[in-house]
C-alpha cells in the first residue's frame, strides 16, 4: 500500500493513503477523544468528539478522523481552542452519560442543560456490536430526530443477558438493564400458553 | 407503438405529429395534483362530453396537463390556437366554451381572468401580471402537453437534444455544453453541475449510476412535483443526456411516495420511453443502453440527503453518512454516482438543445438561467413562478405575486425551506441568486419562498421550523440531536413566556456548534431560521423574554382575549361559538365577559364579533387585563 507524509500537531508522520486520520494518530500516540469509536467497529464518524482541523490546498475545515481517510501533505491539528469548544459543548450536552475522563477534562462546572437520557449518549456502540460482532440484530435505533433511542426487538431480548458482551462498550449504563424491563419479558408463546 | 431506430426517424415522428394535429383546436386544462383539488377532474369529463355531443371530437383535442404555475385560478384552459385563456373553471362554464369559443370563436367573458389591481380583463395567459415577469423555460411546455403523453412532447421537439447528443456530439462534449452552461445544482447547494458530472466521468469504475432527486420535502414548496407531473420526459431526457456524457447505464429516479400522481405519470413515461425505443438497448439505434428504474421515497424528509438517499435506495435505513469521499465517486454500492434534482436534470436537454451560450446569457454573474419558486404565504398570487436569476424579491412578492393580501404590511420572506432563513423588508431589493442568498443569510435551496406578514411572529417561525428540524434529523449525530433539542427547548420556553435572560446567547452558542460540528447538511443549516430571525429581528424576541410580549400576537401563552364592554352589544354570537364556556353573560351590566382561567385562546370570539361591534379584542398579556 502506497505511504504518504502527514504533518499532525507539528509531528511528521508516515501513513497507509487512505487509512483512518484516528487510528493513524493513536498509532502515534497522539490522543484524541472518542465516545463512539470502537476498534472492533465500523467507524461512523457520529459523536462529532473527534473533529480535527485539517488543513488542505490551504483551505482547511473541520473533520470527522475516525472516518477521514489520510492523504498526502495533510496537515492536521487536534487541539485548539475551536476543537475544544465543540468538545466541551458535545460533553456538557450529554453529561453524566460520558465516560469520567472526559467529564473530567471537557465536563462543565455547572450542566446548563437537562439531558434527556441520562445514561445513554445514543453512540451507537451497543447496536453495532450486536449487528456487527455479535450478528444478534437485538438492539436497534428506534425513532429519528430526537426522537431517537436504542431499543431491544422483544422477541430476541432474553437472549441479551447470556451474552451481555454490549454491557462493557456503554458507558452510560443503559444497556445493562434495558433488557430487563417488562416490555422486553419473555413473550407468551404459543406453547408456553397453558 | 414502433421502436425508433435513428435520429432521423424521431425527427419523422415529430412532423407526423405535428400534421396530425394541424388545424385543430386545442383544449389544455391543467389537471395536475392542484388542479385536481378543485374537481379539475369532473370539468375534464364535462369538456370531452360536450365535445362528444356537439359533434366537434375530430376537430378538438383535449390534453389533460399539469399545473401551469398559477394554482390560485385552476382549473384553467388554454384553448388554441388563438390561446385564449379561461380561470377558475367549473362544470357549468364547459357548454357554454365549447359552443361559444370552440363553435363560433367567440370569447367568454366573464370566464377571463380580472387583475385585480387594473381590473383589466385579460385574454392570453401571457396578460396576466403573474406571468407577465416570468421566463418560462424549465415549466413552460407544462401547459401544452397531455401529461401522460409522450407524442405531446415529441411533437413540441422533445427527445431532440437527446438525438443531437447521441448522434452529433461525444460524451466529452456533452459535459463540456454543460460545463460552459454554468449549469448549478438545482436542489439547494448550488454545485456546478458540470464539475459534479466531470468527477463521476473520471472516477475509475466500470460501472457507474445517475440519479434523480425528487425527494422534494420543503413544507410548502411543490415545483418539483410539478415539472414531475406534468413533464416527466423533460427529466428523463435530461437523465438520459446525463448517463450518455458520464458513461452510466443504469439510473434512479428517488421520487416522494406522498407524490402519487408524479409516480404514477413517471410510471407511464418509462414504459412509452422504452416503446419507442428511447431507453432500454440501443437506444435511438445508437449502440447506446441504459435504463431507468423508480424507487419511492418512504417519507422522510432527511432522505433527500445525498448519502442519506443513496442509503435508502440500497435498502438501508435513509441516513447521511460522512462523505469525505464524494458521492460523485463512491455512492450507490460505492460506484460513482451522480445526483442532481429534478429541476437540474430538466435544464439538460434546453442546454443541449439551445447551447450553452444561449443558456449563459440568461441570469447573473455566477447564477445562470432560471430558477422556479414556489410562492405561498400571505401571498395574493399564489403558485409557481419561474424567473431569471437576479430578479429582485421585491418584484417576486409584488409585482409577479401581488403583494400582500388585505392591505397587511409585509414582514419578511422565507426563503430556502426550513433550514433557509428569513429576509426582511430592507432587503426586498436583493437580487435572487444563489450567492446574494447565503450572504443574507439564507439560501436558494430547492426553490420555497413563503411570504409572512405583520401577523407574523419571528420567534413562532424560528420555533416552527427549529421543530421540523429536530423531529426530521436522523439523530444520529449529537450537535444536530441534542443541539436541535435544546435550541428547541429555549425557543418553547420564549413562546410560552419563560424566556430568560442569556436564552439569545445561549440560541447563539448552540447555534454555532450545530452549525460547524454537525455531519450532513441537514444539521449545518439547520441554525439558520434562528440566527437570521435573531439577526434581523432581535427586537421581537427580546419583547418575548424581557417583556413577555408577543409584538405580533400569536404566542397564545402572550396574549389574551378581552371584550370591551364599551362596545359589547350583547350579540351573545361569542358565547354560542366559545368552545369552553368561557364567555358568559353578565346579566345586571348586559355585556358578555370572558373567563380568563377558562379560555384557551382560540380566537373563535373574535373572529365571529360582528363588525358593527367589534367588542372583542386580542391584547398582550397583562396582569391588569387578567383582573377584569
Amino acid at each position: 500500500m502506497k505511504t504518504v507524509l502527514i504533518e499532525i500537531d507539528g509531528k511528521k508522520i508516515k501513513a497507509p493513503l487512505g487509512a483512518a486520520l484516528l487510528q493513524v494518530a493513536r498509532q502515534n500516540d497522539i490522543d484524541i477523544p472518542t465516545l463512539c469509536y470502537n476498534e472492533q467497529l465500523e467507524a461512523v464518524g457520529v459523536c462529532r468528539m473527534c473533529l480535527v482541523e485539517v488543513t488542505k490546498n490551504k483551505r482547511s475545515r473541520l473533520v470527522a478522523s475516525c472516518v477521514y481517510p489520510v492523504e498526502e501533505n495533510l496537515v492536521v491539528k487536534t487541539d485548539s481552542e475551536k476543537i475544544n469548544k465543540i468538545r466541551r459543548m458535545i460533553v456538557e450536552l450529554l453529561y453524566p452519560a460520558v465516560p469520567e475522563e472526559l467529564a473530567q477534562k471537557y465536563g462543565p462546572q455547572s450542566p446548563r442543560f437537562v439531558p434527556e437520557y441520562a445514561d445513554c449518549t445514543l453512540c451507537g456502540l451497543c447496536v453495532r456490536y450486536c449487528a456487527q460482532i455479535k450478528k444478534g440484530n437485538v438492539a436497534y435505533f428506534q425513532g429519528r430526530g430526537v426522537d431517537r433511542h436504542v431499543a431491544l426487538i422483544p422477541e430476541l431480548a432474553e437472549e441479551c443477558i447470556y451474552c451481555s458482551k454490549c454491557f462493557n462498550l456503554c458507558t452510560g449504563g443503559l444497556i445493562t438493564g434495558l433488557y430487563d424491563k417488562p416490555e422486553y419479558q419473555k413473550l407468551p408463546s404459543p406453547e408456553n400458553k397453558d | 407503438m414502433t421502436r425508433l431506430t435513428s435520429d432521423a426517424q424521431l425527427e419523422r415522428l415529430k412532423n407526423d405529429l405535428l400534421a396530425r394535429s394541424k388545424d385543430k383546436k386545442i383544449v389544455s386544462l391543467t389537471n395536475g395534483t392542484d388542479g385536481k383539488t378543485r374537481h379539475s377532474q369532473k370539468v375534464l369529463q364535462a369538456f370531452v362530453e360536450q365535445i362528444q355531443k356537439q359533434g366537434l371530437a375530430d376537430r378538438v383535442i383535449v390534453k389533460s396537463t399539469g399545473c401551469h404555475g398559477f394554482c390560485e385560478i385552476e382549473p384553467s384552459a388554454i384553448i388554441s390556437p388563438q390561446q385564449i385563456c379561461y380561470v377558475s373553471l367549473k362544470v357549468e362554464d364547459v357548454t357554454e366554451i365549447v359552443t361559444e369559443t370552440l363553435l363560433k370563436g367567440k370569447i367568454v367573458d366573464r370566464l377571463l381572468y380580472q387583475d385585480p389591481h387594473s381590473g383589466k380583463k385579460c385574454t392570453r395567459e401571457s396578460d396576466i401580471p403573474f406571468y407577465a415577469l416570468q421566463h418560462r423555460l424549465v415549466l413552460a411546455n407544462n401547459r401544452f402537453i397531455d401529461m401522460e403523453s409522450i407524442d405531446d412532447y415529441i411533437a413540441l421537439g422533445g427527445y431532440a437534444a437527446l438525438a443531437r447528443a447521441l448522434y452529433k456530439m461525444t460524451p466529452e462534449q456533452v459535459l463540456e455544453e454543460v460545463k460552459n452552461a454554468r449549469l448549478r445544482g438545482r436542489g439547494g447547494g448550488g454545485f456546478p453541475a458540470g464539475r459534479k458530472w466531470q468527477t463521476t466521468r473520471d472516477a475509475p469504475a466500470k460501472t457507474k449510476y445517475v440519479v434523480v432527486n425528487a425527494d422534494e420535502g420543503d413544507p410548502g414548496a411543490y415545483m418539483d412535483r410539478s415539472l414531475l407531473e406534468g413533464n416527466p420526459h423533460s427529466i428523463l431526457e435530461g437523465l438520459i443526456i446525463g448517463a450518455y456524457a458520464m458513461g452510466a447505464k443504469e439510473g434512479f429516479v428517488y421520487v416522494r411516495q406522498e407524490y402519487p400522481l408524479a409516480v404514477q405519470n413517471l410510471e407511464i413515461a418509462l414504459k412509452q420511453a422504452a416503446q419507442y425505443g428511447l431507453l432500454g438497448k440501443n437506444i435511438l439505434g445508437s449502440g447506446f443502453d441504459f435504463n431507468v428504474n423508480i424507487h419511492r421515497g418512504a417519507g422522510a424528509f432527511v432522505s433527500g440527503e445525498s448519502s442519506a438517499l443513496m442509503c435508502a435506495i440500497e435498502g438501508l435505513v435513509g441516513e447521511p453518512r460522512p462523505k469525505y469521499i464524494h458521492t460523485s465517486v463512491k455512492g450507490l454500492w460505492d460506484k460513482p454516482t451522480c445526483l442532481n434534482n429534478v429541476e437540474t436534470w430538466a435544464n439538460v436537454p434546453l442546454i443541449i438543445n439551445k447551447g450553452a451560450d444561449w443558456f449563459r446569457k440568461i441570469g447573473t454573474e455566477n447564477s445562470k438561467g432560471t430558477k422556479i419558486f414556489s410562492l405561498v404565504g400571505k401571498i395574493n398570487h399564489t403558485g409557481l413562478v419561474e424567473v431569471p436569476m437576479g430578479i429582485t424579491l421585491r418584484q417576486i412578492v409584488y409585482d409577479i405575486g401581488g403583494g400582500i393580501p388585505k392591505g397587511k404590511k409585509f414582514k419578511a420572506v422565507q426563503t430556502g425551506g426550513p433550514s433557509g432563513g428569513v429576509l426582511p423588508e430592507s432587503l426586498l431589493d436583493l437580487p435572487v441568486d444563489f450567492d446574494q442568498l447565503s450572504r443574507a443569510g439564507s439560501m436558494m435551496g430547492s426553490g420555497g419562498m413563503i411570504v409572512m406578514d405583520e401577523d407574523t411572529c419571528m420567534v413562532d417561525t424560528a420555533r416552527y421550523y427549529t421543530n421540523f428540524l429536530a423531529r426530521e434529523s436522523c439523530g444520529k449525530c449529537v450537535p444536530c440531536r441534542e443541539g436541535l433539542r435544546h435550541m428547541l427547548k429555549i425557543l418553547n420556553n420564549i413562546t410560552d413566556g419563560r424566556g430568560r435572560p442569556g436564552d439569545l446567547q445561549l440560541l447563539e452558542e448552540l447555534s454555532d456548534f450545530v452549525r460547524q460540528a454537525s455531519l450532513c447538511a441537514l444539521g449545518t443549516t439547520a441554525p439558520n431560521p434562528v440566527l437570521s430571525t435573531i439577526k434581523h429581528f432581535r427586537s421581537e424576541y427580546q419583547a418575548h423574554i424581557e417583556d413577555k410580549k408577543c409584538p405580533a400576537g400569536v404566542c397564545l401563552e402572550l396574549i389574551s382575549f378581552y371584550i370591551n364592554p364599551d362596545d359589547c352589544i350583547a350579540c351573545g354570537l361569542c358565547a354560542k361559538n366559545c368552545p369552553t364556556d368561557a364567555v358568559s353573560k353578565d346579566e345586571e351590566k348586559n355585556v358578555y365577559l370572558i373567563d380568563q382561567e377558562k379560555c384557551v385562546k382560540c380566537g373563535s370570539c373574535l373572529a365571529v364579533c360582528p363588525d358593527k361591534a367589534r367588542a372583542v379584542v386580542k391584547r398582550a398579556r397583562t396582569p391588569v387585563e387578567e383582573k377584569v
